[in-house]
């Protein structure tokens, strides 16, 4: 399967093609991906055992349509019926759970759904994973928006209507150092009501920092919870040490953030598996942390620049459906976000059923909101995208179509206190 | 007998005893809402209403209508007053529904960092009616410091499961002296006149509204179950419904002086 995602650009130099082809074919030639690199905090936590040890012992093929059957008929989802409700005996039921989804999505967000908009600040990267776009040996346009630039890009999102923003970075501590993001998360708080993060993962005090610079929720994809498939797919860089990636939300969490997301990016692995431990992930994190707001993300692959190869494998819609509405089942009080990797006509649909939160207006690029919304083009360099997005529309579109299925838009439910 | 039947608050007088909930449904409806419930009080999460031009629900709410802003999203007394000063602020009055919770699954309110911000706002000058778990001495902390109503919950919020919590309910409509307002977890409008039937002062609703297939209908639903149930509770209910037996013949009857 990796086959697929790799790529050898030209303008790589035989050491460094050498390098790469070596990290791809020679195993050894790879650092421990379960251990910690220097200054990365080990936190003591048990919520990796206890997501592990299910995710492991769970076998989908042992369920039944009695065991879905049941799992629908339950008042409040246990772990065991959500493991059926992911289960291939539960295709089926699609539209039962469509409906069960439907109605528990009702009971705890109404008929509102939340839009907020990325902004990617610098795509400068410092690992190698094979799927990604912003990964070290993909040869793309990089760039670092300075602050006049990001409050330049921030005023034009503001001015679209949007109130809540999330700011990404490549994974490079050295072009987009801690101290930096705490600059463009001040400027943030003066546009908008709600700044959150999808950055590389942090130690507690820089999370703290973070917070304290106007960030109140913290993305972190774990990418796969396979972590031996994992090892296979992050093959350089510190985004391969899965554990520290693991507990970057409870460090987050007990650095002072409100919230926290997670997800898998479904098709690198075992998809159902994922899906459980993803949820499991929110499942224990909330019991011991329960005043945090949690959300959960459902991101397939995409295409990137170089390789169009790129694709969500036997994550199709329909499996992509079951998996969001055995989230909201299983999980009825969590956000669910489908991003812009997605279709207007998937997006408009599932909005009705267990999603809560939308993208709009979105760039994955670096620097390009003006042109993006206005259609201005100017001379000015900017940053190529981390994958293609399939859902175009803008804010005011996105507004008007949100309102167009019966649901109001939010675009503000935040107090920074 | 009910045209002088006021729902009194902190001094202030009411005619509808239906508070309504406005953060689950379209803004666009909130004006029909309040018609059909013939509501007089209207809450809203001050989070929500901290927003920028584009479509600020408070341009949606009429006039004369009184505000509830409430404090969700506080995970403790501080962040409680932090939210109902900046409600003052944006110009939503005097009143605040004081919520704070500890826990984003259940969404349960914390009596005790309730009682500590019901005593700030209070002595702010606040009418503060706090949304609690019902618990009789949680309550009378509540009445000592300063609060103008107490709201109880039915059953979890959003649950639409009705009088969970009824026993516990009856027993604050019994000791204490203020209004019990039932909140959250109403879910149709014959548990909502269940709660008027056992003295509740009030009821207030949003997601059994908002979840509703015809909001307005259900809204007016609501008000005559309100209506009925009130006017049940101030008629005294016949002896097979009142608490306690009432033997048809006196078994005193007997005694001679």
């Amino acid at each position: 399967m990796e086959n697929q995602f790799f790529v050898d650009s030209e303008y790589l130099s035989p050491a460094a093609l050498e390098k790469k082809h070596r990290l791809e074919t020679d195993p050894s030639s790879r650092k421990n991906h379960m251990e910690y690199l220097p200054g990365m905090e080990i936190i003591e936590s048990d919520v990796c055992r206890q997501v592990l040890s299910q995710m492991d012992s769970f076998d989908y093929s042992n369920y039944t349509a009695r065991d879905v059957r049941a799992a629908l008929d339950h008042e409040t989802c246990s772990v065991e019926d959500f493991k059926a409700l992911l289960s291939p005996a539960a295709e089926p039921f699609l539209e039962e759970m469509a409906q069960k989804a439907r109605m528990e999505t009702s009971k705890h967000f109404g008929n509102t759904v939340y839009l907020f908009t990325p902004l990617y600040i610098a795509n400068y990267c410092e690992n190698y994973c094979v799927y990604c776009g912003f990964n070290c040996y993909n040869h793309i346009n990089r760039m670092k928006l300075n602050m006049e630039q990001i409050e330049h890009e921030m005023k034009v999102i503001a001015d679209s209507g949007m109130e809540e923003i999330l700011i990404l970075t490549g994974e490079s501590r050295a072009q987009s150092d801690v101290q930096y993001i705490g600059e463009a998360c001040k400027l943030a708080r003066k546009y908008f009501r709600m700044v959150g993060l999808e950055i590389y993962p942090v130690n507690t005090d820089e999370y703290q920092y973070l917070h304290e610079c106007g960030a109140d929720y913290v993305t972190v994809f774990q990418e796969t919870y396979d972590a031996d498939k994992y090892e296979t797919l992050h093959l350089f860089g510190h985004k391969r040490v899965w554990p520290y990636r693991f507990d970057a939300q409870e460090r987050a969490l007990r650095g002072g953030m409100r919230g926290v997301a997670f997800s898998a990016l479904l098709g690198l692995s075992d998809f159902r598996k994922d899906a459980l431990a993803s949820a499991l992930h929110v499942y224990y994190l909330q019991r011991k942390y329960p005043h945090a707001e949690m959300s959960l993300s459902c991101p397939r692959l995409r295409p990137i620049i170089n390789n169009d190869k790129i694709n969500p494998l036997d994550v199709g819609e329909k499996q992509l459906c079951q998996i969001l509405c055995a989230y909201r089942i299983f999980l009825p009080f969590v956000g669910i976000t489908v991003s812009s990797r997605e279709s207007a006509e998937f997006r408009n649909g599932i909005v009705k059923i267990a999603a809560t939160k939308v993208s709009a207006g979105v760039s994955t690029g670096i620097g390009d909101h003006e042109s993006k919304y206005t259609g201005k083009e100017d001379d000015a360099v900017k940053g190529d995208e981390q994958f293609e997005i399939d859902d175009n529309r803008s804010f005011e579109t996105m507004y008007k179509d949100m309102s167009g299925e019966g649901l109001q838009p939010v675009l503000n439910d935040y107090v920074y206190v | 007998m009910l045209n002088n039947d006021k729902l009194v608050i902190g001094g202030h007088e009411f005619n509808s005893r239906f508070i309504l909930g406005s953060g689950k449904y379209s803004m666009k409806l909130i004006e029909a809402a309040i018609k059909d419930a013939g509501a007089e009080i209207i809450t809203l999460a001050v989070r929500r209403a901290n927003t920028k031009e584009h479509e600020n629900i408070l341009d949606y709410i009429p006039e004369g209508v009184t505000l509830l802003p409430n404090t969700s999203g506080a995970r403790n007394a501080e962040e409680a007053v932090r939210i109902a000063r900046l409600a003052r602020e944006l110009g939503c009055g005097n009143f605040v529904k004081v919520e704070i919770m500890r826990d984003t699954k259940y969404l349960l309110p914390d009596n005790q960092e309730i009682i500590k911000a019901t005593e700030i706002l209070a002595n702010e000058g606040f009418v503060v009616m706090p949304y609690m778990y019902p618990d009789l001495n949680a309550a009378r902390d509540m009445v000592n410091a300063g609060a103008a109503a107490i709201m109880p919950l039915a059953s979890p919020i959003g649950s639409n499961k009705g009088l969970a919590t009824r026993e516990f309910i009856q027993i604050l409509i019994d000791e204490i002296d203020l209004p019990i307002i039932v909140d959250a977890g109403i879910g149709r409008p014959s548990q909502a006149c269940e709660a008027m039937e056992m003295g509740a002062a009030a009821i207030m609703a949003n997601t059994a509204l908002a979840t509703a297939g015809n909001l307005p209908l259900m809204a007016s639903a609501f008000r005559q179950a309100i209506e009925a149930g009130r006017k049940a509770y101030l008629s005294g209910l016949g002896r097979v419904l009142t608490r306690g037996a009432s033997a048809s013949d006196p078994l005193t009857g007997f005694l001679r002086d």
